[in-house]
């Protein structure tokens, strides 16, 4: 029985692997398993010789402490997180005890060893990303390279980024060399350099620097640290800016719909928070009517948020604000008892608790623009969703009759009834329209930020701020007030703090208000007057 | 009735104020009633009431005497304010400072000169807006100075630059919601989200006695009975009916050579003082001021008491602001769930179906069946067209 | 003598704009207007649509500020530097086209409250009814015949009444100069009539600028004409005379 099993592993493995198996590989494999220590080094440094990508696998797997082998029929297995994988045919298998397999242990010496044959094989690959990971790994660990080899690795390389890598490799090395010449030049190899590792490299060498009073150094550390500074603290400056703009597109989205119902309409909605709790909420349940298809939920929730949110639009719009239109204080109160009726209904069908929604795949991972910064996709997708929105609202208004019917009922009701337009549905339409992007603006919370019940009331404020700000009935004003709001926020964020950058941007509204009532981009004269 | 511009300010107060006159002497009755209930009678006997029960009713009188100073504002003058609850909360946290203060050095820190909370922060000194807060005097000017001045404030850079209407209302919104953000703060000094509490005593007596408790009960219907005279005084006088003008045309009452910005600010900084006594009374009967006041819904949800009961009647504030809240309390006692959907359905069917409130609805009734057919207005005009605009 | 220099003419005037402009994102409201009315004097004013009738009261009334130009109020008071009280209480009033009363108080408190002093907040805080203001405001109600209705609520006056209340405001005032945005629209003959009868007996008193559409109501005023058209002056004389200007008729009848 056990035979047969043997037996089936073996061919299935041979099965399994139809190219050629790495024969060298495979026998030292099976020597590492019986070797001790001193052999082992022996063993691998004859690993280190070999140049094909599964012996680099091989190393890597075995520097990590995750090499181990089957007791049974000697098979080398990858210990992984959850599941354990054979080495060379890749298949999982299920292990009765934990005692089935044991581990091919490595002491430090070995790990040297091994991550010395890992560099050079890394940084002689012919892949340059492959290339230039191996560089930025060895900043961390610069040792791990020969002098030589990072000699001949700088010379045969071709791409400059890696090469600026290797370089600060090789910097790193001289602030460990004997004369303060050398070590010099390390400095100012290094001098501008965003890495981490690099500043790290550079604090240790100026404490050693200190240690021995060496001045000049000590100097020319401080130089190359101080630039290191100001290049990191205008990253953060860059850094903050995308989370201002990001910030800003969700002001917008939040803020755009309440410029149809705010601005053209002239209705205070309270009750819009809300409607984006609502689109939030529908990209929760279609998320979880289809568990399976979660990088497809966002593309179904965008249409689903916008008609749930605009059929309630709808509602409100039938139901209530019809009764009190002229009656701009009443409606506030109406649609804010709404928003009550809205979150507590939430409450009591899922839970008062924060709901999680997932993140596809597709919308999580960031893009480097230097080592320092790191922009994550979703800020960014989000950014261009709420442009979209707002150029295909533009349109509507510009371009569709309903856009034409909507701007002449607000310009002159009685022309535009007795032209046979129904006022009535232009009315409900328009405000369910308003509604439906606040829903959409809700799917594009719910990846940014928690759902619950109360997640409409953080930015109902701030988009009357941003609607306010940006000046009533005028599009452009609320990109360019959703925008300004935004990236002001965040970046007096990092010296005043969340709580106070926010309340001062509060404060500088209210002080605006007062300089221009009317908003950044006010109509000016009679229309202005009519309102 | 109309002819009540006629008279001195006595007969215009009182005399002509039948409905005012009659709720205030109820009021009157009841601050003398339930302390004495309270304290006289021993619990077990059927006219005792509980200490429990004055508690609440004082809380009560204080949220309509803060619904008199908003009705004062949004009933006889157009002003919004959604952030009226900051003038409460500040005026509460004057009153706050000063019982801290007095709990000296019978806090848990037993620090003789520090707050509990400050001791906890490592703060070594008072700062400096702390002091003369063991004065109660000195507590008592800036229940009235803080939420007064900031008022002044406020109001003279909003209504000079004539913002108005909705504009108005998300603005003042914005001002409670920035204080809330502040007060939650450690760093501000007032205890951060757990705001101040733990007070022993005022003026030396226990806050925990009976006695003690019924003469806040007292103090707070002598308060409300006063808030509503000099609210009444001021809209009966030539003065509220620039106001209402102010409301009705604000256009008309500036050609008319009125400074509107001057009546509007003047209305605005005693109703926030009104507010604040409100606040100052009521923190020592719950037995604690948190950041949690200046909520937006809070100020919100003193705008339905109003519009409630009546806007641009003060008795009517005061009923509304007595009837909401207690359908609060037994419903959140009752049905915890159903109360935000009966608050937020009351915000809808007022401003539909009650735009004055019950009041107006009881005169209606009245107007219905009692009166013997001939004319007489029905109503009360002041609550007509009271529109605001945008 | 500073003031010589912004005015260029040598008789005394109650109301002197000179080269006033204004525009809104580029429309030119008032375009170099110039106009003078002397004291005691009565004027027409006539103009279609948009040539900048109701922005003249505007910027004579502190509403807007001009982009340009000269108001003087007899002969000393620079207008364009104050707001709409100020100018109000040096004896500007201005009635608006629909009329605008305070709707829920009674002709009285209307009327008592139009009555001229006590514009600070104290001194309406501490207002009292005295027998002269009675006076006034009973010499008022006999002017407009409203004196059966003096306790009802101004809202539910007829829309004539309503237009007189605001002029019997406009009278508590006792404004030299008065500024009136049709009067006559909304009235029946019989109305428009007396209330012309009404202006010129003011006029005998007052100052008078009468915007207007009604031409028999401006032949019954009997007065100098000025036709506004696209923010400036067209022509100015006596309603015979314009009517025959033939700029005018252009303007009237289309091109």
């Amino acid at each position: 029985m056990l035979f047969a099993f043997v037996l089936y592993t073996v061919v299935a493995g041979a099965e399994a692997s139809p190219t050629k198996p790495n024969t060298a590989l495979h026998a030292i494999a099976q020597e590492l398993i019986d070797a001790g220590y001193r052999e082992k080094q022996a063993l691998t440094e004859r690993l280190t010789t070999i140049d094909d990508p599964k012996t680099l696998e091989f190393m890597q797997v075995m520097v990590e402490g995750d090499l181990y082998y089957r007791k049974d029929d000697r098979v080398v297995v990858i210990k992984g997180d959850n599941a354990v994988t054979t080495f060379f045919s890749g298949e999982e298998i299920t292990l009765e005890s934990k005692r089935d397999i044991k581990k091919i242990s490595v002491n430090n010496k070995l790990r040297v060893l091994l991550r010395g044959g890992i560099a050079r094989l890394q940084i002689f690959s012919d892949d340059p990303e492959m290339r230039m990971q191996a560089a930025v790994n060895l900043l961390k660990s610069a040792e791990d390279l020969d002098q030589a080899t990072l000699d001949e690795a700088l010379s045969n390389e071709e791409k400059p980024d890696v090469r600026d890598v290797l370089s600060l490799v090789k910097g790193i090395r001289l602030l460990e060399a004997d004369t303060e010449k050398e070590r010099l030049e390390g400095v100012s190899y290094l001098s501008g350099s965003l890495y981490p590792d690099v500043r790290g490299a550079l604090a240790n060498y100026r404490r050693a620097a200190e240690a021995d009073s060496r001045t000049e150094e000590i100097q020319a550390a401080d130089e190359a640290l101080k630039k290191i500074e100001s290049l990191l603290s205008l990253n953060s400056v860059a850094e903050n800016l995308y989370f201002g703009l990001a910030l800003g597109a969700v002001l917008l989205l939040a803020a755009i719909g309440l410029a149809i119902t705010f601005g053209v309409m002239g209705v205070i909605n309270m009750a819009h928070g809300e409607m984006i709790m609502l689109g939030a909420y529908t990209t929760y349940v279609v998320q979880q009517l289809m568990p399976d298809h979660i990088g497809m939920s966002l593309a179904v929730a965008v249409p689903a948020a916008f008609l749930v949110s605009g059929f309630v639009g709808v509602l409100i719009e039938r139901g209530v604000i019809r009764h009190l239109y002229g009656r701009p204080l009443e409606t506030l109160l109406a649609t804010f008892g709404i928003s009550l009726v809205l979150q507590q209904a939430v409450r009591s069908v899922f839970s008062p608790l924060n709901r999680e929604v997932a993140t596809p795949d597709w919308m999580a991972g960031t893009f480097m623009i230097n080592p320092a910064l790191e922009l994550t996709f979703n800020r960014l997708y989000i950014i261009i969703f709420s442009l979209l929105v707002l150029a295909l609202l533009a349109l509507i208004l510009k371009r569709t009759l309903f856009g034409l019917q909507m701007r002449a009922v607000t310009m002159n009701r009685p022309m535009a009834s007795s032209m046979g337009i129904r006022t009535g549905w232009v009315d409900a339409l328009t405000f369910g329209l308003g509604s439906g992007i606040a829903g959409i603006a809700g799917v594009a919370l719910s990846q940014l930020t928690n759902v619950g019940p109360n997640m409409g009331q953080a930015y109902i404020i701030d988009s009357f701020m941003v609607v306010v700000f940006g000046g009533v009935g005028n599009l452009w004003g609320t990109l360019v007030g959703a925008m300004s709001l935004g990236v002001v926020n965040k970046l007096l964020e990092p010296w005043a703090g969340a709580v106070v950058a926010k309340i001062l941007v509060l404060i500088f509204i209210i002080l605006f208000i007062q300089k221009r009532p009317r908003g950044l981009f006010a109509l000016k004269g009679r229309a202005a007057d009519m309102g | 009735m109309k002819q009540e511009i006629k008279g001195g300010p006595l007969t215009r107060l009182i005399m002509n104020d039948v409905a005012g006159r009659r709720m205030m002497m109820i009021i009157l009755a009841i601050a003398i009633i339930v302390p004495f209930c309270n304290l006289v009678f021993p619990e077990g006997s059927a006219l005792h009431v509980s200490t429990y029960t004055m508690t609440l009713l004082g809380k009560y009188l204080c949220y309509a005497l803060l619904a008199v100073s908003v009705d004062l504002i949004w009933g006889y003058c157009g002003i919004l304010s959604l952030g009226h609850g900051a003038f409460f909360a500040l005026g509460g946290y004057a009153m706050g400072m000063y019982l801290m203060r007095q709990i000296g050095d019978r806090g848990v820190y037993a620090n003789p000169d520090l707050p509990d909370f400050m001791v906890f922060l490592n703060w070594t000194e008072l700062p400096w807006y702390w002091f003369g807060f063991d004065q109660f005097w000195f507590a008592m000017v800036m229940v009235l100075a803080v939420p007064g001045i900031l008022a002044f404030v406020f109001g003279a850079l909003a209504f000079r630059s004539r913002v108005t209407g909705v504009y108005l209302s998300i603005i003042t919104q914005a001002l409670t919601y920035a204080l809330m953000l502040a007060f939650f703060r450690n760093d501000m000094g007032f205890g951060g989200n757990n705001g101040l509490t733990d007070f022993k005593d005022i003026l030396g007596f226990d806050l925990q006695a009976d006695s003690t408790r019924a003469a806040l009960f007292f103090a707070s219907g002598i308060a409300l009975i006063l808030g509503y005279l000099i609210s009444r005084f001021i809209v009966t006088s030539k003065l509220g009916r620039v106001l209402v003008a102010i409301r009705d045309s604000e256009s008309r009452a500036r050609f008319l050579g009125y400074r509107v910005e001057w009546y509007k600010l003047f209305v605005f900084v005693v109703s926030a003082m009104l507010a604040g006594v409100a606040g100052a009374l009521y923190v020592p009967q719950v037995g604690i001021i948190n950041p949690g006041e200046f909520a937006p819904i809070n100020s919100i949800e003193m705008i339905i008491w109003v519009a409630v009961g009546g806007r641009g009647t003060l008795f009517g504030a005061v009923i509304g602001a007595i009837l909401v809240n207690y359908a609060k309390t037994y419903f959140t006692g009752a049905f915890a769930e159903l109360w935000l959907f009966m608050l937020g359905g009351l915000f809808v069917l007022t401003t539909l179906y009650l735009p004055k409130g019950v009041v107006g609805l009881w005169a209606q009734i009245k107007d219905k069946f009692f009166s013997s057919g001939g004319g007489g207005q029905s109503g009360n005009p002041a609550t007509d067209n009271a529109e605001g605009k945008v | 003598m500073s003031l010589a220099k912004t005015k260029h003419i040598e008789q005394p005037t109650v109301l002197y704009m000179d080269g006033v402009s204004v525009s809104f994102d580029g429309f030119k409201a008032l375009n170099s207007l110039s106009l003078f009315i002397e004291p005691g004097e009565m004027r027409a004013i006539i103009g279609p649509n948009g040539a900048g009738k109701t922005t003249m009261m505007d910027v004579i009334t502190g509403k807007t500020r001009p982009d340009e130009g000269t108001i003087l109020f007899n002969d000393e008071l620079d207008l364009t530097r104050y707001d709409e009280a100020q100018v109000a209480n040096m004896g500007v009033g201005r009635k608006f086209q629909k009329p605008s009363v305070i709707e829920s108080l009674t002709v009285f408190e209307n009327l008592e409250m139009s009555l001229k002093g006590g514009r600070s907040v104290w001194q309406a805080l501490t207002h009292k009814l005295t027998g002269a203001k009675q006076d006034k405001i009973d010499e008022i109600l006999s002017m407009i015949d409203l004196k059966d209705r003096l306790y009802e609520d101004a809202g539910s006056l007829s829309h004539g009444q309503k237009q007189w209340l605001e002029i019997g405001m406009l009278l508590g005032q006792e404004p030299e100069l008065l500024l009136i945005d049709e009067p006559a629209a909304g009235m029946t003959d019989e109305e428009t009539m007396k209330t012309a009868e009404l202006f010129k007996e003011l006029s005998k008193k007052h100052s008078l600028m009468v915007v207007e559409h009604d031409m028999d109501f401006i032949e019954a005023l009997d007065c100098r004409v000025t036709v506004l058209h696209e923010g400036s002056v067209l022509a100015e004389g006596s309603l015979a005379n314009v009517k025959n200007n033939q700029q005018v008729i252009e303007v009237y009848l289309g091109r």
